[in-house]
């Protein structure tokens, strides 16, 4: 953490697209040799899930239906009509051989990009730490993030 | 391709595309010693933009790029 030099990502999207693309960015930086981090917060916290059903309360569940995690499952931000479009979205990229996004998440973590889960969307959704892929970090707050993008050169809201 | 330079590792990066050509590149070199020579083939044309980038963000040298057809032949130079 010698060098001012790594790249902070906040990512509070949780559709196919942007997740794809807060994906290739991260790869590229860690691939250019910087310490990458992805901060976790809201609906991007679905791209870190395993996605089981969460949530405890009445609402709590329903949100964990609704709105469902797994990186596997997201939709694109536009024309999904209810999973239609992300499995035309998927069949598009699997014909330019375009690598998928399960696969992509696995190589930001093969280059070291660290995984970081927002403490208080956790609590808000009820997702617990089981709830995330076993190669998240430990949940963390504004802090930390902070921490990590003061050391940052390139910090980007996605 | 310049004649005298010889490469130590040749990777073949045709049909992939953005990001994991450059995934594959700096796996490669970072396996290799300093002074080795990558000589890599591709076809996704964003790697004439990305493999020149990468090399000035990373202080590796690119010793050539070329398009021959719908190939695209680099090669890159570990420098540190």
């Amino acid at each position: 953490m010698a060098k001012d030099d790594a790249v902070t990502m906040i990512v509070i999207s949780g559709d196919f697209d942007k997740v794809f693309a807060a994906l290739s960015i991260a790869i590229g930086a860690a691939a250019a040799g910087k310490e990458t981090n992805m901060f976790f917060t809201f609906w991007g916290i679905k791209a870190i899930q395993k996605g089981n059903f969460t949530g405890k309360s009445l609402f709590g569940r329903m949100v964990g239906l609704l709105n469902r995690g797994g990186i596997n499952r997201i939709g694109p931000s536009r024309f999904n009509f209810w999973g239609i479009g992300r499995w035309m979205f998927k069949q598009m990229m699997k014909s330019k051989k375009i690598t998928p996004l399960e696969e992509l998440r696995q190589t930001a973590i093969d280059l070291g990009v660290k995984l970081f889960p927002c403490e208080t969307s956790m609590q808000v959704m009820e997702i617990k730490k089981e709830d995330l892929i076993d190669e998240a970090e430990e949940s963390c707050g504004v802090a930390t993030m902070l921490e990590l993008a003061f050391h940052s050169k390139v910090t980007l809201f996605i | 391709m310049p004649q005298d330079i010889k490469s130590d590792v040749k990777l073949n990066l045709e049909g992939l595309l953005c990001p994991i050509p450059i995934v594959k590149v700096s796996q490669a070199m970072k396996n290799m010693e300093v002074g080795g020579v990558l000589e890599a083939t591709a076809t996704d044309p964003g790697v004439l933009a990305d493999i020149p980038a990468w090399a000035k963000s990373t202080g590796n040298e690119l010793i050539s790029i070329n398009k021959e057809g719908k190939i695209i032949i680099f090669l890159l130079k570990r420098s540190k």
